[in-house]
């Protein structure tokens, strides 16, 4: 009683970095970087007006959306990116199932890991943006340029989650298929998929959301679809088109994600 | 007839997990395996049915030399061992009837398992044990809809499937309450006899395995430290296998308790012992 009424004891989270000078000499330097940083933006106000007087025209054809002038460009470039999609997403799949099966750890020799490993680092290791153009360049505009990029950035996504989500099944159930005799291929259908199957139809389908998305970029660097029709309306000014033209992408994502969800439920 | 000679298991960690064990099991044999966590139990088993190889030493199954086999043969071999598992180790999301199937796996080919067609005799059989561990009303109801003793009986049934001449059986009752426990060990011992299958039974339970086991065999840090029929386990037997040396990195408390639980374990065995007349 009488010594913790004499003696108040203090205490004080550890700092992250022990040393005072360093600590606040670091604190000095961002801040410092941070003024010098923001200082060397060169911002031009008249260009900033203009901007703005620009924007709300933007803003007005949004207020106004033109469904109808360039109605057979729009619907060309949504039957494009939707076939996109769906034959990009489908060939998508196809792929990273062997993929993500190779590169799962517990069930593949090493050779075939690493392999698979690093097609699926490629395939992740750049925006899809970048893959568009360097397929254009390859293959010349248009959709087969779009379809590719959207199917490798597929491969990359769903075979690093396909491998991680094999890499976390219940070896206990792969252990008691080999135990029967069960072939490679048999232990792969008894033993591994029914564990990750509902999964990879979750990720496929919310794939199919992304895809969608990203076919309406990648027309912008010229590989087809509504990204292609968005890109001219917006570079002839008609914002009133563009502004139909993003509308629409909202609708037919809302209706994959509704739909997704449903069929997500279902095969819980 | 099952015959283990000298097997030696080193793990790349470096745990010597078996030290040289030998022995024999006879056609129709039902055999105990007992030993603190850690002795090699599972180990053991699984170097017989090679899911674990190892280091050195023979398994040899009616004369075919299990540790030699490779590739096809080696699934051959393993199709002719059932197993049975802790957690069951069904697949969760397959109905009974699947699972039950899948024990014939080594036998069809990729595209009958792969479509489910199953030749008939192995569906009938299937059906046969169904009705033999009593779940014939829950052939279509997915794994994971069963209760714990239920699906060990699916567990039962898919190693029966296999048509086994040895059965492998790792702490079945480890995740099952007392009473459905002995109706577990209680079935898998009348199958054993009925079909004159020999097993090798990994249990913890000592009592429960002297209750329903021909022989037990005891294993002490990768090493045999009692064979012999269940009414020679004694104090001292116990305490050789869940005895001092296995404790002895843990502290002098720990000691204690450890001693006081294995002789608390061997005075369990000596009144059930005496219960069941042994």
């Amino acid at each position: 009683m009488t010594v913790a009424a004499s003696k108040v004891r203090h205490w004080r989270r550890q700092p992250f970095i022990e040393s005072a000078w360093l600590r606040w000499g670091l604190y000095a330097a961002a801040l410092i970087y941070l003024a010098l940083a923001f200082g060397s933006m060169q911002v031009n106000w008249v260009r900033l007006s203009e901007g703005v007087v620009r924007g709300w025209r933007f803003v007005e054809g949004f207020l106004h959306p033109n469904f109808t002038s360039r109605s057979e460009d729009i619907i060309i470039g949504l039957r494009e990116s939707i076939a996109m999609t769906i034959c990009a997403t489908v060939a998508g799949i196809a792929l990273s199932v062997p993929v993500g099966v190779g590169a799962a750890r517990n069930i593949s020799p090493r050779p075939v890991y690493y392999l698979c490993r690093s097609i699926v680092a490629v395939a992740r290791s750049f925006q899809e943006i970048l893959y568009a153009i360097f397929f254009v360049a390859m293959f010349g505009f248009g959709t087969f340029a779009g379809f590719l990029t959207i199917t490798f950035a597929t491969i990359g996504f769903l075979g690093k989650l396909l491998a991680e989500d094999i890499e976390d099944i219940d070896a206990g159930q792969v252990e008691a298929i080999r135990a029967t005799g069960a072939s490679w291929m048999q232990v792969l259908n008894f033993g591994v998929a029914p564990q990750v199957l509902p999964r990879l139809i979750g990720l496929s389908l919310y794939r199919f959301d992304i895809n969608f998305r990203e076919s309406a970029v990648v027309g912008i660097v010229g590989a087809g679809g509504i990204g292609a029709t968005l890109n001219t309306a917006i570079s002839r000014y008609e914002y009133d088109v563009a502004s139909a033209i993003l509308i629409l992408i909202i609708l037919v994502v809302l209706a994959c994600e509704y739909s997704s969800s449903h069929i997500r439920r279902w095969v819980q | 007839m099952l015959r283990i000679d000298n097997l030696v298991k080193r793990y790349r960690t470096g745990d010597e997990a078996l030290k040289g064990i030998s022995f024999e099991v006879p056609g129709g044999q039902v055999v105990g395996l007992i030993g603190p966590s850690g002795a090699g139990k599972s180990t053991l088993i699984r170097c017989i049915n090679r899911l674990v190889d190892p280091t050195s030493g023979t398994v040899r199954l009616n004369d075919v030399v299990v540790t030699d086999l490779t590739g096809a043969r080696l699934r051959a071999m393993r199709r002719r061992i059932g197993m049975i598992f802790q957690e069951f180790a069904l697949i969760e999301r397959l109905s009974v009837m699947e699972n039950v199937l899948s024990g014939r796996l080594g036998y069809v080919p990729f595209w009958r398992s792969f479509l489910r067609r199953f030749p008939a005799a192995d569906v009938e059989k299937a059906f046969r044990l169904l009705d033999r561990v009593g779940l014939s009303d829950h052939v279509d109801k997915r794994a994971d809809a069963l209760s714990g003793g239920q699906r060990q009986r699916v567990g039962i049934a898919r190693a029966l499937e296999q048509d086994p001449e040895l059965l492998l059986v790792d702490e079945p009752t480890a995740s099952l309450d007392p009473k459905t426990s002995r109706q577990i060990m209680r079935l898998i011992c009348e199958i054993c006899a009925e079909r004159k299958l020999a097993a090798i039974i990994n249990i913890h339970d000592v009592a429960l395995a002297v209750m329903f086991v021909d022989r037990i065999i005891g294993l002490q840090a990768g090493r045999v430290v009692y064979d012999g029929p269940p009414g020679g386990l004694d104090q001292s037997t116990l305490a050789a296998i869940y005895g001092e040396e296995d404790w002895a990195a843990l502290s002098a408390k720990h000691k204690e308790d450890a001693d006081d639980a294995a002789l608390a374990q061997a005075r369990v065995i000596t009144t059930s012992s005496l219960e069941a007349g042994v």
